[in-house]
């Protein structure tokens, strides 16, 4: 047994050495690799918009205005410092289009529906400024989950939103009492 | 060493070192300026900010320059800082106090000059300045290793040490609904006039607790004006010390750079009454 394993082990480089190499001959054409379809080539799976609200469906998941992840203000002082619903619109599609333009934040906009996120930025807001609104999206933790979002994230966007509400004229005490209902959520909508 | 083979060999993932990188990725405004001592916070007072614009992420740097002017005297101090991760600052400054023509009155001779380096260390131990619980301020730890340059002379006036080192225990926290920026420090010190004239004294030898607090108002992201208030010991026979007082307007010219004007009454310095004065300080930060 001790000759057979010591021969065995005395064969074994043998057995293993590699075949004398020579240069590797190219038989197919070289892939062009700017035109492969990845999104194929991984798998990936793209839901249809929906044709009326143009937004990409989601699973059911339970509604409610909890979800927004803040209480409302009383009162219509605010709602009014923002200029309404319309004026809410505008800030928070403004803050969202700086967003997209920021080289520091935009591939985590790009990837995602922008239409629902228009759509939802203006009802969390809206509702938390009593300015007349329901939110239908879903809670901060999961509309965040894999975003892999970070602080520094999270102050690029403080900042789009600063400087649209600057732009539509909010008042500046006002602006920092809405950024006092966000700022709470700082650790359920960043990930790193 | 095992590691580095580890990774050459390809053979496991070794805990990857993390690159030091830099994102100046905090608020305007919000890693504060930088007080007289080189560490992060107001102009006389600590707070438990982070110097640096890094997140917890990154790393972040910021220099100083600062001048005093008083009646009498003159203080210019010039220092660098980084912050680690939003959790550690580490910091250095040098303090050139000059006598002016109280020097010559002093026995010193006309303009002669007091000088420290001031090494400090900052940790942040929970809660931030503007994120998280509205009521959970930013509370941070910290030591001034503080080493006069000027032992015979400081001991000479009845200084115990002309090195010394100041314990600060800090909280900050910017109240958003408000606009309102404030902050308390307790420091553990001996220092006399900051540790310009060294550190205990003939009247007093030990530590004491001291007091410094600063309220601001933002007016915009880039504009905080406010007041601090610092309390000191009194340890020297020869002169007596008192609490330091300023209004200031600190204002972010740019996410980099901060310029901090501030009108600061330091009180009677070395028998010297009614120092009153100016103070500007330049900060760059990345």
């Amino acid at each position: 047994m001790p000759l057979l394993l010591s021969l065995l082990l005395a064969a074994a480089p043998l057995a293993t050495l590699p075949e004398p190499q020579t240069a590797p001959v190219e038989e197919t054409a070289p892939v062009d690799w700017d035109t492969v379809d990845w999104e194929r080539e991984f798998g990936v799976v793209r839901k249809e918009r929906d044709p009326v609200t143009g937004e990409i469906p989601l699973d059911p998941y339970p509604q409610s205005d909890a979800n927004a992840g803040a209480a409302s203000f009383k009162g219509e002082t605010m709602a009014r410092a923002f200029g309404g619903q319309a004026g809410i619109r505008k800030i928070t599609d403004r803050a969202l289009d700086l967003s997209l333009l920021d080289p520091r934040i935009e591939a985590i906009f790009a990837e995602h529906d922008m239409v629902r996120l228009r759509r939802t930025l203006f009802e969390q807001v809206c509702f938390i400024l009593s300015a007349g609104c329901r939110y239908s999206g879903r809670e901060m933790k999961v509309a965040h989950k894999g975003l892999g979002t970070t602080r520094a994230d999270l102050n690029a966007l403080v900042e789009h939103l600063q400087q649209a509400m600057r732009e539509a004229g909010v008042p500046f005490p006002a602006q920092n009492r809405l950024l006092a209902k966000l700022a709470p959520m700082d650790r359920t909508i960043t990930e790193r | 060493m095992v590691c580095s083979l580890a990774v050459l060999a390809s053979t496991s993932p070794c805990a990857a070192r993390q690159a030091i990188t830099f994102d100046s990725g905090k608020l305007i405004l919000t890693n504060g300026v930088t007080t007289i001592e080189g560490s992060g916070g107001g102009g006389l007072a600590t707070w438990a900010t982070i110097s640096g614009m890094g997140t917890g992420r990154a790393v972040g740097v910021s220099a100083h320059v600062t001048g005093l002017e008083l009646p009498d005297f003159r203080l210019d101090t010039h220092g660098l800082a980084i912050g680690i991760h939003d959790r550690v600052e580490l910091a250095y400054a040098r303090q050139n106090f000059n006598t002016r023509q109280a020097g010559a009155a002093l026995g010193l001779g006309r303009g002669f000059q007091f000088n420290q380096d001031i090494f400090s260390a900052k940790v942040r131990l929970a809660g931030d300045l503007v994120y998280g619980p509205a009521l959970l301020p930013q509370i941070s730890v910290g030591a001034e290793h503080k080493r006069g340059l000027d032992g015979g002379l400081v001991r000479a006036v009845g200084a115990r040490q002309s090195v010394g080192t100041d314990f600060t225990l800090s909280a900050t926290k910017l109240f958003l609904g408000a606009s309102i920026l404030a902050s308390a420090t307790v420091r553990f010190t001996k220092a006399n006039q900051f540790g310009l004239l060294g550190f205990g004294g003939d009247k007093n030898a030990g530590r004491s607790v001291q007091f410094e607090g600063s309220l601001g108002l933002m007016l915009s992201p880039r504009l905080l004006v406010g007041g601090e208030w610092r309390t000191r010991p009194d340890n020297l026979a020869f002169a007596c010390e008192s609490d330091a007082k300023d209004l200031f307007a600190a204002w972010a010219i740019s996410r980099r750079v901060t310029l901090t004007a501030a009108y600061v009454d330091v009180g009677s310095v070395a028998t010297f009454a009614h120092q009153r004065g100016g103070l500007l300080s330049l900060q760059l930060a990345h």
